[in-house]
C-alpha cells in the first residue's frame, strides 16, 4: 500500500525553464504543470516518496527589479498547489535568480509556513541576504556543478517531505544560518578554550567552536601633510547624536548615518547631545559627550594653531550589531562627502 | 583616517591601518575616575596622538601605542 506522496513545488527561472535567455528575463510567473528542466532530475532522485506537481517560472529581471512584488506574486499559485515542500534553483553564483531563489523561499516560508530550501553558491550576493531565514545548499558556482548538486537538494527535499528534522549545518550540508544552538558537553568552555589554546601552542589543529568572519583590507591613505592648515573632521560609531537622537539612529542594527552640524559648537554637554548606542553602557556618553566625540579637544587644538579647521560637520552611526555590508554602505557615502568638502584627515572613534 | 578604537582586534580584523587604542569602551577619550580638567587633559592628549598617527606614513596596519 504506497504512503501518500510528499508535494514538492520547484521555482526555475526563465533559463532553466527553457523559455529562453536575458530577452525572456522580465516574463511573470507562470506556472508549469510536473517536473521542469533540471527539476526533472530532481523528481527522479525524490523517486516514488515525493512528487514535483507544480514548477513556478519567473524572469529574474522581473524578480530583481521589484523583488518584494514579484515574491507575492510566487506565493499565490504555490499555495494553489498544496505542497509540503517548496524548493528553488539552484542558482549557483546567477546573483538575480539567487535572489530570486531566496526570496519567493522567504516569502513561501513566511506566508504560507511551508518548508523551503534553495542551493547557490557561496559568492552569490543573495546568499547574506536570505541565509538567516531559508536553508541554502553550496553548490559550485555554475551550471557545471549541477550533477553534484541535485542529489544534494533532494537529499534535504526529501528530509522536509518525510518531516524529519534537520540537523546542525556541517551534518546535513547548508550553510550556517547563525543560528546558535545550546547544547549540553562534558567539559566547561574554561576547559575547552584552555585546550585549544595548548593545541594551537603545540602548532596541533584544533576546531574553533566560532568561526570569525573574514573582513578586507584597505590601502593605506598618505600622510596628513601640513596639519597647521589641514581641515579635520570627526566620524563615530559611537551613537553620539542630539539630544532626542532626532533622526532615531537605532541603538544596534542601524539602518542609517547622520550628519550634524557643528560650527559654533565647542563642547558636548548633556542637555544638548547624548548617545543612541546600546551595545555600551550610556551614562559616561551622556554625562560628557565628548568622551565619545572629543570635539572640545578639537576646538582647543583649532584655537591653539595645531590644526587648521574641524569640519563644520561629524557624522554618526551606531557600530552595535551593524550590518558589514551597512557598515561598508556608510563608510563609502561618508568617505564621498568628506572628500567632496576637500577635508584632509578624519578621525574615527569608536566604543 | 585613524581609528580611535576600544577594541584594537577588532579595528585590525575590519582593516583599519592607522590604530590608535582607547581608554575604555564606554569612554574612549575619557576617564570618569579623573578629576575634570585632567580628563580633558587626558582626552586632549590622545587626540593628539591620533593626529600624529594622521602624519605618519604608514604601509601597513599600525596600531601607535605610546
Amino acid at each position: 500500500m504506497a504512503e501518500k506522496k510528499y508535494r514538492v513545488v520547484h521555482y526555475l527561472n526563465q533559463f532553466y525553464a527553457g523559455i529562453g535567455g536575458e530577452e525572456k528575463a522580465n516574463i511573470p510567473p507562470l506556472i508549469k504543470e510536473g517536473a521542469v528542466g533540471p527539476g526533472r532530475p530532481l523528481q527522479q532522485a525524490l523517486g516514488e516518496e515525493g512528487e514535483i506537481v507544480a514548477t513556478v517560472v519567473c524572469g529574474d529581471s522581473y524578480f530583481a527589479e521589484n523583488i518584494e512584488a514579484a515574491a507575492e506574486t510566487v506565493v499565490e499559485p504555490v499555495s494553489r498547489y498544496k505542497p509540503d515542500v517548496f524548493v528553488a534553483g539552484p542558482a549557483f553564483n546567477a546573483g538575480r535568480y539567487g535572489i530570486a531563489c531566496g526570496a519567493s523561499c522567504s516569502a513561501v516560508s513566511k506566508k504560507l509556513g511551508i518548508p523551503v530550501i534553495t542551493a547557490m553558491y557561496k559568492e552569490n550576493p543573495a546568499l547574506e541576504l536570505y541565509r538567516k531565514e531559508v536553508y541554502i545548499i553550496p553548490t559550485a558556482n555554475s551550471v557545471r556543478g549541477m550533477a553534484e548538486a541535485i542529489p544534494k537538494m533532494a537529499g534535504f527535499v526529501r528530509k522536509l517531505g518525510l518531516r524529519q528534522e534537520i540537523g546542525l549545518p556541517e551534518a546535513d550540508g547548508y550553510f550556517p544560518r547563525g543560528i546558535r544552538v545550546n547544547r549540553f558537553v562534558s567539559r566547561t568552555g574554561a576547559e575547552r578554550a584552555v585546550d585549544m589554546l595548548l593545541s594551537k601552542l603545540r602548532g596541533e589543529p584544533f576546531q574553533t567552536e566560532y568561526l570569525m568572519p573574514t573582513f578586507d583590507r584597505v590601502l593605506p591613505s598618505p600622510m596628513v601633510k601640513e596639519l597647521q592648515s589641514a581641515t579635520i573632521a570627526l566620524v563615530t560609531s559611537g551613537g553620539i547624536v542630539p539630544l532626542g537622537n532626532p533622526d532615531r539612529i537605532e541603538a544596534a542594527s542601524a539602518s542609517k548615518f547622520a550628519e550634524y552640524n557643528i560650527a559654533g559648537v565647542y563642547d558636548l554637554t548633556p542637555d544638548a547631545f547624548q548617545t543612541c548606542h546600546g551595545g555600551y553602557d550610556p551614562v559616561y556618553a551622556n554625562n560628557d559627550p565628548d568622551r565619545v566625540l572629543p570635539l572640545d579637544a578639537m576646538r582647543a587644538l583649532e584655537k591653539d594653531g595645531t590644526i587648521g579647521k574641524l569640519y563644520d560637520h561629524y557624522y554618526v552611526t551606531v557600530g552595535n550589531a551593524t550590518s558589514v555590508a551597512n557598515a561598508q554602505k556608510f563608510g563609502k557615502v561618508i568617505a564621498e562627502k568628506l572628500k567632496a568638502a576637500d577635508v584632509d584627515g578624519v578621525i574615527l572613534t569608536s566604543t | 583616517m585613524v581609528h580611535v578604537a576600544s577594541i584594537v582586534p577588532i579595528s585590525l580584523t575590519v582593516g583599519a591601518n592607522r590604530i590608535v587604542p582607547a581608554v575604555a569602551i564606554p569612554y574612549p577619550l575619557g576617564n570618569p575616575a579623573l578629576p575634570e580638567d585632567e580628563e580633558r587633559e587626558l582626552r586632549l592628549k590622545l587626540v593628539k596622538k591620533a593626529l600624529r598617527a594622521l602624519q605618519t606614513e604608514v604601509e601597513k596596519q599600525t596600531v601607535f601605542e605610546e
